[in-house]
C-alpha cells in the first residue's frame, strides 16, 4: 500500500474539452429522442410524467383528493362556476405549445413545451393552496424552479418584474367571450419573487400531466401567495421594468392587490382571512401568515407596510 | 241552477287543491335534490357553500314567484296565485331558513364571536341578516287567525316588508360575488320589474283618485 504511486495521466489520454462536451450533446439528443420516440406528439392530461424527482418540498397535511383537485377550480376562461372548468376545458389543445421568454433580457426565447419541459428534471412538491375565497387544498404539484428558466433567459437591469400572460382564444376558452374578467389574463411578480425557489413552473399535479382545467400545459404555483396569483396556460413570461396591471388588480384594485400573500390579518373587504376551509374538512381552520412559507418568504417584504401593499 | 253552479265551484276548488297540493311537492324538490346528491357524494368539493349557494338562490326565486302573484291578478285576471301566495312565501321562509341554518351551523358551527363580526362588518351580510329577521314576523302573522287579530289594513302594511326583504335580498346576493354578476342582474331585472309594476300601478291610482278633483277645478 504504502509505495502505491498514483498513476500519472499523460495528456494524450485525457479526452480534450470538445470531444466530451460533444458526447454529452450527442446522449442529450439520444435521450431525448428516445424519449420523444416512447411519446410522440408530447404529453397530454392524465399521463404519467416520467422520472420524477422526490424534492424536499413534503408537508404532514393530508393530500386534497384529486377528483377535488380537478373539479372545483377557479379558471374564468373556461366560466366562473368551480364546476365549469372541469366541464369546458377540453376544448384547450396543449400541443402545439409555446411559451414566449421576452422582455428585457439578454436570452428572448419561444419555447416549445416538449423542450421547456425537459430544461431541467422534473420534481414533486406538495404544497398548500390558499384561496382567496377563504377555501384551501394540499396538492403534489410537478415542475420545476421558474429561477432556472429566468437564469437561462439572463434578464438585463431594466428587468424589475415579471409578467405571465395566458391564452386568451375564444375558439378555445367559452369564458373569454364574457367580460368577467379583462382578456388575456395577466399575472406578475417581483424579480426577488420570481427567483424564490418555492416558485414552481408546473407541468403536472400527482405524477401526471397537467389536467387541461387546472393549467395545462404549464402555469404557476406560488404557494404564499392567493390561487389567483398562480397563472394558467401560459404562453408569454415577460421581464418589465414597471409593475404590471395584472387582471385581478385591475378588476377591483379594492380588493385585490399585487402582492397577494396570504395574510389573515388583512381582511378581503368583504369577507375575513382569518380563517379558511380546507376542502374535505368540516370545521374551519386558521389561516397561516404566508400560507404557512413565512420563514421561507417573509424576508422579501421586510420593511413593507402589508395592510397597504396587501 | 244554483247546485249546478255549486257543482262547478266544488270542482274548481278541487282542482285548485289538486294544484296546490302539486305545487307544494314542486317546491320540496330542491331540498330533495341537495339531499339526494349530499347521500350520494354529490355535492362536489365544498359540499358547505354548494348547500348555501343553493338554499340561498331557491330564497329568492321564491320570493319573486311571490311577489308575481299581484301583477298576474291585475293584468291577467288570475285569482288562483294570491290562493297559493301564502305557501309560496312561507317556502321563501322555509329556504332562508335553511339558508340560515347553514351559516349558523355548518359555516360558522356557533362561533358567534366571528358571527357578530361578520354582520357589522360584511356589507352583504349587513343586509342579508336583517333581511332574514324581518322574513320571521311575516311567516309568523302568515295565518288567518293572525290576520283576523292584526286587521286587514294593520297585516297588509306589516307585510309590505316584503319589498325591503326583496331589495335586501338581491343587493345581498350582488354583493357577496366575486366578478361574475350575472345571476344577481338577472335576479335583480326581475324584482324590478315587479317593484316597478306596483310603483306605476300606484301612481295610477293616485292620479285616478285626483281626478275629480281636478275636473271640479276645471268646471268652477
Amino acid at each position: 500500500m504504502s509505495n502505491w504511486k498514483m498513476p500519472k495521466v499523460l495528456p494524450s489520454e485525457i479526452t480534450p474539452r470538445e470531444v466530451y462536451q460533444r458526447r454529452r450533446e450527442f446522449m442529450r439528443i439520444a435521450a431525448s429522442a428516445a424519449l420523444a420516440a416512447a411519446m410522440p406528439g408530447g404529453l397530454f392530461a392524465g399521463e404519467r410524467l416520467p422520472n420524477l424527482v422526490k424534492s424536499a418540498y413534503e408537508l404532514p397535511d393530508k393530500l386534497t383528493p384529486v377528483g377535488d383537485v380537478t373539479r372545483y377550480n377557479n379558471f374564468y376562461e373556461f366560466g366562473t362556476d368551480k364546476e365549469s372548468p372541469a366541464q369546458n376545458a377540453g376544448s384547450l389543445k396543449t400541443r402545439p405549445w409555446t411559451v414566449a421568454v421576452e422582455g428585457e433580457v439578454r436570452n428572448p426565447k419561444v419555447w416549445d413545451i416538449d423542450s421547456l419541459m425537459k430544461l431541467v428534471p422534473l420534481e414533486e412538491r406538495v404544497y398548500r393552496l390558499r384561496c382567496v375565497e377563504a377555501w384551501s387544498m394540499v396538492i403534489p404539484w410537478v415542475g420545476f424552479p421558474l429561477a432556472e428558466l429566468i437564469k437561462r433567459a439572463e434578464p438585463n437591469g431594466n428587468a424589475k418584474f415579471v409578467e405571465f400572460v395566458t391564452l386568451n382564444d375564444p375558439g378555445q376558452m367559452p369564458g373569454v367571450k364574457s367580460s368577467a374578467l379583462d382578456w388575456p389574463y395577466r399575472e406578475g411578480l417581483r424579480m426577488d419573487e420570481a427567483m424564490h425557489p418555492l416558485a414552481l413552473l408546473t407541468f403536472g399535479l400527482y405524477g401526471e400531466v397537467l389536467p387541461n382545467q387546472n393549467g395545462a400545459p404549464v402555469r404557476i404555483v406560488l404557494p404564499w401567495k392567493y390561487g389567483y396569483k398562480s397563472a394558467k396556460s401560459i404562453v408569454g413570461i415577460r421581464f418589465v421594468e414597471q409593475m404590471p396591471l395584472t387582471s385581478w388588480v385591475k378588476a377591483g384594485p379594492g380588493e385585490y392587490g399585487f402582492y397577494a400573500n396570504v395574510n389573515p390579518a388583512v381582511d378581503h373587504p368583504r369577507w375575513s382571512q382569518a380563517k379558511e376551509r380546507r376542502i374535505g374538512d368540516f370545521f374551519k381552520r386558521q389561516t397561516l401568515p404566508f400560507n404557512g412559507y413565512a420563514e421561507q418568504v417573509a424576508q422579501l417584504y421586510t420593511g413593507m407596510d402589508l395592510q397597504k401593499f396587501f | 241552477m244554483a247546485g249546478m253552479s255549486q257543482r262547478a265551484k266544488t270542482n274548481k276548488e278541487k282542482w285548485l287543491l289538486v294544484g296546490k297540493s302539486l305545487v307544494f311537492l314542486a317546491a320540496l324538490i330542491p331540498l330533495a335534490k341537495l339531499i339526494w346528491l349530499g347521500l350520494h357524494n354529490g355535492l362536489g368539493a365544498n359540499p358547505i357553500e354548494k348547500i348555501t349557494r343553493t338554499t340561498g338562490y331557491w330564497t329568492l326565486t321564491f320570493l319573486l314567484i311571490t311577489l308575481t302573484a299581484t301583477p298576474l291578478r291585475a293584468l291577467l285576471g288570475w285569482n288562483w296565485p294570491i290562493r297559493w301566495r301564502r305557501m309560496l312565501g312561507l317556502f321563501a321562509f322555509f329556504y332562508a331558513s335553511l339558508h340560515f341554518l347553514t351559516y349558523l351551523v355548518l359555516d360558522q358551527f356557533f362561533d358567534w364571536p366571528a358571527i357578530v363580526k361578520d354582520i357589522a362588518k360584511r356589507p352583504y351580510i349587513t343586509v342579508g341578516f336583517p333581511a332574514f329577521v324581518m322574513l320571521i314576523p311575516l311567516a309568523v302573522t302568515s295565518t288567518n287567525k293572525m290576520i283576523q287579530r292584526l286587521g286587514g289594513k294593520r297585516w297588509k302594511s306589516l307585510h309590505g316588508l316584503i319589498y325591503a326583504i326583496g331589495i335586501a335580498g338581491v343587493v345581498h346576493f350582488w354583493w357577496l360575488v366575486k366578478r361574475d354578476i350575472s345571476e344577481p342582474v338577472q335576479f335583480a331585472a326581475m324584482l324590478s320589474v315587479l317593484l316597478g309594476f306596483r310603483v306605476v300601478q300606484a301612481m295610477r291610482t293616485k292620479r285616478s283618485r285626483n281626478k275629480p278633483v281636478l275636473s271640479r277645478v276645471e268646471i268652477s
